[in-house]
């Protein structure tokens, strides 16, 4: 068993897919229509084989409840890794993206959040949790 | 004031202060991260939010809604009542 595919829960499938492509920068692997959806999704330019992120309709009320309740304490329903954490807010700043968190280095971590306009905060973090 | 020197006689209390006063308006992740990174606090998010409840109630934290987040800041006015109670030298000089 293997991990291929991780999802990210958008209250807009075309809005999601233009800020995940267009302000962070993954690329597209699947767009499928399926019914009134899409089966969307996306990779890492840097490792285009790699786990798929998957962009699911958060229709149902259970996950809308559950998404207002984490951004309510500024939690990240994932987080992604980058070499720099820095460059990378400076970067999404300057392209209007909202941070609830900038960079806090935690010692052997650095890490910063942001709000991906589709109902979720996101986590960017560097370095390794291992001591 | 009862309220204000049982808000402070905590340590985690005073951390979660200690990191306001590094970086102001953060969220309840936020918080608990730090405590748990930068000072080996283990506590659950549900006994943070408590301590949480305690320094708001003590006028030490403000909990402010920014659209769909909220963020917990510091005021330290109320800690001016314990130099005023207690003067220090600084302001017992200023005074004269």
């Amino acid at each position: 068993m293997r991990i291929n595919l991780s999802s990210v829960a958008v209250d807009d499938q075309e809005k999601g897919f233009r800020f995940y492509t267009e302000v962070l920068g993954f690329q597209k692997k699947h767009d499928i229509p399926m019914g009134k959806h899409r089966w969307i999704t996306l990779v890492s330019a840097e490792d285009p084989d790699g786990t798929e992120l998957c962009l699911e309709p958060d229709e149902h009320p259970a996950v809308q409840q559950f998404k207002s309740a984490l951004i309510e304490d500024g939690i990240p329903f994932t987080s992604f890794a980058v070499q720099d954490v820095a460059a990378e807010h400076k970067r999404l700043e300057s392209l209007g993206v909202r941070f609830t968190q900038p960079p806090v280095d935690y010692g052997t971590v650095t890490a910063a959040v942001f709000d991906d306009t589709c109902g979720n905060l996101i986590q960017i973090a560097q370095g390794t949790m291992e001591p | 004031m009862d309220d204000l020197y049982r808000a402070i006689a905590d340590p985690t209390r005073r951390a979660i202060l200690d990191e306001l006063v590094d970086r102001d308006g953060q969220s309840l992740f936020e918080i608990c991260a730090r405590l748990t990174m930068k000072h080996d606090i283990g506590s659950s998010r549900q006994a943070i939010s408590q301590h949480l409840e305690v320094l708001e109630t003590a006028g030490l934290i403000q909990v402010k809604r920014e659209g769909r987040y909220k963020f917990h800041w510091f005021h330290g006015e109320p800690l001016e009542a314990i130099t005023k109670r207690w003067p220090t030298s600084v302001n017992r000089s200023e005074k004269s």
